[in-house]
């Protein structure tokens, strides 16, 4: 049977209490893609950690790069036509190094991911029982009956009813939401230390969404599991990630523990996404702080700081220079800023009357 | 879009058009057109709403250059609202598909009124109708019973030819943008498509109707006119098919999940950009979304929606305030909110949506709702006020923050025993 043949050589994980450093350690990830109109630099210099049982919310706008990322963490990329370097260590082992065969040992049962649209990740026409008991027969190598009985329990732990029955289903028997619950339980099956989840919730209903992010806390807690939730919607990890980090044009722009990010904003970005979040709080028809523009072209992307066309406090200074990672204060408070918000205002002026409005030779970049 | 002059004072949907001012032509086109369909209704209408006192609010509205006469679009404020005339009556509408045991009840007996300048939030979960609720507003859908009056005309009689025309002045716009846009076509053809089908004006009238469609929807017409929709990123699509939605001149406009497939920072410029249409070319939306805090973003009054019933019609402010039917309640609590203060999420809904196959006797919500006694298996509550302009569907509804015991109506009894 296929699911038997491995590699021979098998890698052996100490157990998580042991582990000296954090479970994953990325530094300097870059992720390139060559296409007919150029280098698309995807991910361009993306450092990170997470530490076990912690949760790092990773969040973007589309085309930030937050999804290659967590591909890149995988090592799930076409190999053609993409330049990766950098280094992603897990639980000790450098796994931009390892060889597929040995990364097979990897995925699934160390370390898993959960896609973002359930029904193009899982297959059509396989059961979802033999799905979720693909990963333990070939990790655990449990019997039938053994797999069988986990599948049931893990599909009853992710809430889905008379789960013995489910086994049998077709993913398209099942509804968006229970679907989800279903590439939750397989991601979960062997209790891997690390689980990405790329916009888990992305298109589900609100309520949906609330159950599901509940159940991956719940879990996470069980399991004592680290997770990296990716995501667009700052609201999602608000309080459910120890530790935000903020991308743009594939790189981290600001990087904080969850709460000071909310209350000790620095980047004028993150202050711009939390801005465009309709509140409930709000009464109706209050106008949206919409951030004017499109992210960059990644292919083209300015020299300067990359958010400098669409940052209402930009300065000369940030279309020439691009501001590193660093921190003030707090050392655990990144930011690539020149001019770091401090009680929502930018500290640092050159000019004070330049504050709000946006210089005319970057509006017509 | 600056120097808008509407010289009629009487012509309905083409008050405030930006575009109407540079194809005159099309301008007598579209006012023959709405002169066939409601017989002098909407002149009428135009009238009443101009005696309201809103030429006063058209003055200071949102769009500053335009040079208006009396426009439903100048109606802004809730009490100008109140007293504008009904556009659109939606009464007893069902929707169901399939027949015998596989019927799915869709739509069970909706009743709302949308008034002009008004827009109205559907809010509920996927699969509680509310999307089949605005698909029947413009037939797409063909209700299985009830009544749809817009601006006067009975659109469940209409023939195929008056519902052609008549869906011009009702245009919808879809969840997904990109999907939506014909691939293999020009932005330019698309956006111009809806006139000509209807033949309006000459070819440059129409380019030029075109070019201030996206332009007032802030694509550049220069560079997008020649390109396709696969160039364009999700929140640009909805650009497009929102000019798209305006080049016929609709007085409502019906958005289903407009925004969900987006981004925030998308959808916040996408809800500005309704907004400010809605002000400049004096629209009345249906406003679908599954998100209680986009929807109240941009709606007057808000309708909430489950497994095909109503549960809750109030002012959008009040929903959020004062939110009496449990079912709303699980839904505001659901919404995550970017405050990491805010702690867990209380009262998070639990278990899935009923079948519509075969939905729970009674009360629809009683399955998943935490309040549910004995006579919400025996009797429907029926959409009621708690308080003027504030309706509710449920026995034991929360009012001034104590959950009280409403009388069972005796005419409901006798209905479900029946």
């Amino acid at each position: 049977m296929s699911l038997r043949r491995r590699s021979s050589g098998r890698l052996e994980f100490p157990d998580v209490e042991d582990l000296v450093d954090p479970l994953l350690v990325v530094k300097d990830l870059h992720t390139s893609f060559r296409t007919s109109r150029g280098t698309i630099r995807a991910v361009d210099g993306v450092s990170l950690t997470v530490d076990r049982g912690r949760t790092l919310g990773v969040v973007g706008e589309s085309g930030s790069g937050k999804t290659v990322l967590s591909r890149s963490i995988m090592g799930l990329l076409p190999t053609r036509e993409v330049v990766r370097s950098g280094s992603v260590q897990f639980s000790g082992y450098q796994l931009e190094a390892m060889p597929e065969a040995q990364l097979r040992q990897v995925w699934g049962a160390q370390l898993s991911m959960i896609f973002q649209d359930p029904m193009t990740a899982l297959n059509p026409v396989v059961r979802i029982g033999r799905q979720i008991t693909e990963s333990l027969r070939l990790h655990l190598r449990m019997d039938r009956a053994e797999a069988k009985a986990t599948a049931v329990s893990l599909l009853s732990s992710v809430g889905i009813p008379s789960p013995e029955e489910r086994l049998r289903w077709y993913p398209f028997q099942l509804s968006g939401g229970m679907r989800q619950r279903v590439m939750i339980a397989i991601a979960l099956a062997c209790s891997p230390r690390l689980v990405l989840a790329d916009e888990p919730t992305t298109g589900l209903d609100v309520t949906v969404q609330a159950q599901i992010l509940d159940l991956l806390a719940d879990l996470q807690r069980e399991r004592h599991m680290a997770m990296l939730l990716v995501t667009h919607d700052l609201g999602v990890v608000a309080n459910r990630a120890d530790e935000i980090a903020v991308m743009y044009a594939g790189r981290v722009v600001e990087r904080a523990p969850a709460r000071a990010l909310f209350t000790h904003t620095k980047m004028p970005y993150t202050r711009a996404l939390m801005d465009s979040i309709p509140r409930l709080a709000n009464p109706s028809h209050t106008r949206l702080q919409a951030i004017a523009g499109r992210p960059p072209d990644l292919v083209n992307s300015p020299k300067g700081c990359k958010f400098a066309p669409r940052c209402p406090y930009v300065q000369q200074k940030c279309i020439d220079t691009e501001p590193p990672l660093r921190s003030a204060g707090s050392p655990d408070h990144l930011f690539a800023c020149w001019f770091p918000l401090v009680d929502g205002r930018p500290s640092g002026l050159p000019t004070p009357e330049a504050k709000s409005d946006r210089t005319p030779e970057v509006q017509s970049r | 879009m600056t120097d808008v002059q509407t010289g009629q004072e009487g012509a309905s949907s083409s008050g405030v058009d930006p575009a109407v001012a540079d194809g005159s032509g099309a301008t007598a086109g579209s006012a023959v057109a709405d002169g066939q369909v409601a017989t002098g209704g909407s002149a009428v209408a135009d009238g009443q709403v101009a005696t309201g006192g809103s030429a006063a609010t058209g003055a200071n509205g949102t769009a500053p250059d335009v040079v208006s006469g009396p426009g439903p679009g100048s109606v802004s404020g809730p009490d100008s609202v109140a007293d504008a005339p009904i556009l659109l009556q939606v009464e007893h509408l069902v929707v169901e598909f399939g027949s015998g045991k596989r019927r799915v009840h869709a739509v069970s007996d909706v009743s709302f009124e949308i008034r002009e300048g008004e827009t109205l939030g559907l809010v509920g979960e996927s699969g509680c109708g509310k999307s089949t609720t605005g698909r029947a507003i413009v037939q797409v859908e063909v209700p299985t019973s009830g009544s749809v009056r817009f601006d006067g005309t009975e659109l469940t009689r209409l023939s195929k030819k008056e519902l052609r025309r008549i869906r011009t002045r009702i245009q919808m716009i879809f969840q997904d943008p990109i999907s939506s846009l014909n691939p293999r076509r020009q932005i330019k053809d698309i956006v111009a498509e809806p006139l000509a089908i209807w033949g309006r004006g000459t070819k440059e009238e129409r380019a030029e109707k075109v070019r201030a469609a996206l332009e007032s929807v802030g694509i550049d017409p220069e560079t997008a006119g020649d390109r396709r929709p696969g160039e364009f990123s999700g929140g640009q699509c909805q650009r497009i098919s929102i000019a798209r939605a305006l080049m016929s001149e609709p007085k409502l406009l019906i958005c289903d999940e407009p925004v969900s497939a987006l981004d925030v920072s998308i959808q916040a410029q996408i809800l500005n950009l309704l907004a400010d249409l809605k002000a400049s070319f004096g629209l009345t939306m249906v406003f679908i979304a599954h998100d209680l805090a986009v929807v109240k973003n941009v709606s007057d009054r808000v309708a909430v929606m489950y497994l095909g019933k109503l549960c809750e019609v109030t002012g959008a402010d009040q929903l959020y305030r004062a939110p009496a039917h449990p079912y709303t309640e699980a839904l505001l609590a659901s919404i995550p909110d970017p405050d990491p203060d805010r702690g867990a999420v209380a009262t998070a809904l639990s278990g899935e949506l009923p079948s519509p196959l075969d939905p729970p006797s009674g009360c629809r919500f009683r399955t998943r709702c935490p309040h549910a006694q004995a006579v919400c298996a025996e009797v429907e509550p029926p959409l009621e006020d708690v308080a003027p302009g504030h309706q509710v569907a449920c026995h034991f509804p929360l009012v001034n923050g104590t959950r009280i015991q409403r009388p069972v109506p005796a005419a409901a009894t006798a209905a479900t025993a029946s």
